[in-house]
């Protein structure tokens, strides 16, 4: 579904260079849930960004589902990612003049879908926010909000779901919630890549990788 | 949910933001409403008032003709036409007997036209003794005027009726006079038809009564002391030709000029007439000078308006870009692509222009019609212009977005990676 050969990027700051991630191969099968943890500053997000065809890579090769996202226009880019790609983020994203249903409902701006509403409605209240459908996300916990982001990611069923730390701001309890949504995701036939700090991640995924200094250095499981 | 939506949604969130920049709008759009609408209600008024002073100058200088007709008849006359070796101060001499000449000449210069003389009346003058009041009074025989043949002008004198007597100031004022009372003058009954005005001269010791009764009262039937001859509105310089040829028409006869005041009067007649209309020429110029100065106020004002209220949509457009970046970041995740990100910013900016405009005309057009209170209603409604209006209303929402143009696509062209990242 993913694979990633030998990509690399350096960012040039003006305190010299930083090889954010440096020839990083990885390979993610359909229904197959892989965690990269790290440090901070190890070069996860610059690696799920580049995964998701947002941050084009200094070299190596992106391809999702055989399609080599960075050849596309940048606008069959973003169709491209708007098709294929979920994501989900550690500060959640929600926009905050937006409900709920609404905030999840954003997803159906690019790519609009006749049944959007009840498959936002069939998601949010499967991730537990039925009752929270009309509420701005200030009224929100930060728990209940990353469900939110999730059902957002979720909405289009993307082959391809990438989260950066999404548990990051979340308790143990909701932060184990995310995870075993993500992991579910995966079993219905999804391809996960989650990258965190969170050591909870590698009991659910089926491979956990350590990134250290932009190179992923081992399988830890 | 779609992006109109997207759109209201964010702009309800961000009152202050949008509000600020519907007000810009407005006071563009209402200086501009304002300023025109106020040039047109100044050509309307200028219109207007130009409009009744010409109507006035009509109605004045139609007065001023008929005035000029009463003064020729009070003033007496352009010429006095007397027998030969009499003057003025004869007429109104008792001590002598008077010089007199035939009431056959009054008809005589009638019926030969004489240069331009338009009116002819003959009288017989004579300072007599009212025996009845014991006091000497000046006796004015009229016949009312020998009309011309030919002529189609109203006759400036109504002969006084036989049996009737017109009775000058100082004299119904010291005996009490009435008009319609019988007075005795000379034996003979006479109805007052008239009191005079007080004229501050002999009329004011005068009676008029008719013609052929005077020359009766005197004893002088068939004879008349002066002709009176008018010529209107003559050049003083024709009184020589005037003078030979009555010399020639009616013999043993003087001219004397009768005219200098007439002319003075016409003259002055004239030269109202010109200051009425160097009045109207000078009201044109000066409702023409203020409306340049109004013109060129607005020259400046709507340009400085116009150009403050469009770096104020771009300031606070790309306030709203760097409150969105996160926004931006995730949709740009989610599939969006880049036009469509403009589309949001571009399409906040033309709803501020929509709104602004739609309260600034209507705000503009309140203070145009509240400027001048004291203008009628119908001048307002005769400078709104709908035309103006509506273009208004079409173009504030294009301007707003050309001035949103810059910071959106800055949005647009943002790299969602940098600001996911950074968070």
């Amino acid at each position: 579904m993913l694979v990633l050969e030998k990509i690399s990027k350096t960012y040039r700051t003006a305190q010299g260079e930083v090889r954010a991630v440096q020839e990083v191969s990885l390979e993610i099968k359909r229904g197959e849930f892989v965690a990269v943890r790290g440090p901070s500053g190890s070069g996860k997000t610059t690696l799920l960004l580049t995964a998701g065809g947002l941050l084009r890579p200094d070299n190596g090769s992106v391809r999702i589902n055989g399609v080599e996202p960075f050849a596309l226009s940048p606008e069959g880019r973003a169709r491209f990612r708007a098709e294929h790609i979920g994501f989900v983020f550690q500060q959640f994203h929600l926009l905050p003049y937006l409900t709920v249903l609404e905030n999840v409902l954003a997803a159906a701006l690019p790519r609009p879908r006749a049944d959007a509403v009840d498959r936002a409605k069939f998601l949010l209240e499967k991730l537990g926010l039925s009752a929270r459908l009309e509420h701005l996300p200030s009224a929100l916990s930060t728990g209940e909000k990353q469900r939110t982001a999730l059902a957002r990611a979720l909405f289009h069923e993307p082959p391809l779901l990438l989260a950066d730390e999404p548990t990051g701001n979340l308790d143990e309890a909701n932060g184990r919630n995310v995870l075993e949504s993500l992991a579910g995701y995966a079993k219905q036939g999804g391809a996960v890549l989650l990258v965190t700090h969170d050591p909870r991640a590698a009991s659910l995924a089926h491979r956990s990788l350590m990134m250290e200094s932009g190179r992923l250095l081992q399988a830890d499981k | 949910m779609n992006w109109a939506r997207l759109i209201l949604r964010e702009i309800a969130f961000r009152k202050l933001n949008f509000g600020l920049a519907v007000l810009s709008v407005a006071a563009a759009a209402g200086c501009l409403v304002a300023q025109y609408t106020l040039l047109r209600v100044h050509d309307k008024q200028t219109e207007r008032l130009l409009a009744a002073r010409e109507a006035e100058l009509r109605q004045m200088m139609a007065r001023l003709q008929d005035d000029y007709r009463k003064i020729m008849l009070k003033l007496g006359f352009n010429i006095m036409i007397l027998p030969a070796g009499a003057s003025l101060n004869d007429l109104h001499n008792d001590e002598q007997p008077p010089a007199l000449m035939p009431e056959e000449y009054a008809h005589v210069l009638a019926s030969n036209r004489v240069m331009t003389i338009n009116h002819v009346l003959p009288t017989l003058t004579r300072k007599v003794k009212w025996p009845e009041q014991q006091r000497k009074v000046i006796l004015m025989g009229v016949k009312g005027e020998v009309l011309i043949q030919s002529a189609t002008q109203k006759p400036l004198l109504e002969a006084v009726p036989a049996g009737h007597v017109v009775v000058g100031y100082e004299l119904h004022q010291s005996l009490g006079l009435k008009a319609g009372q019988t007075l005795v003058f000379m034996g003979r009954n006479f109805t007052i038809s008239k009191l005079m005005e007080e004229k501050g001269n002999t009329d004011d010791i005068t009676l008029w009564i008719n013609l052929h009764e005077a020359q009766q009262l005197l004893g002088m039937p068939g004879q008349i002391n002066a002709i009176l001859a008018l010529e209107c509105n003559c050049e003083a310089d024709r009184l020589a030709k005037i003078r030979a040829e009555i010399g020639a028409l009616l013999p043993g006869t003087r001219v004397i000029e009768f005219a200098s005041q007439a002319i003075t009067r016409a003259e002055a007649r004239n030269r109202a007439a010109a200051q009425a209309l160097a009045s109207l020429q000078h009201e044109k110029e000066g409702r023409a000078r203020l409306r340049a100065q109004q013109e060129a106020f607005a020259a400046w004002l709507i340009p400085v308006v116009l150009s403050a209220a469009a770096v104020w949509i771009a300031l606070l457009t790309w306030l709203n870009v760097r409150d969105r970046r996160g926004e931006i970041g995730l949709l740009r995740a989610l599939g969006v692509r880049a036009g469509q990100v403009l589309g949001v910013f571009i399409g906040r900016a033309a709803a501020s222009g929509l709104v602004g405009a739609v309260i600034g005309a209507a705000a503009g057009v309140w203070v145009a019609l509240r400027w001048d209170s004291g203008l009628p209603a119908e001048i307002y409604r005769q400078a709104l212009d709908m035309g103006l209006l509506a273009a208004v209303v079409v173009t504030s929402p294009l301007l707003a977005a050309a001035a949103a143009w810059v910071p959106a696509l800055v949005a647009a062209r943002q790299d969602p990676a940098h600001i996911l990242r950074e968070g």
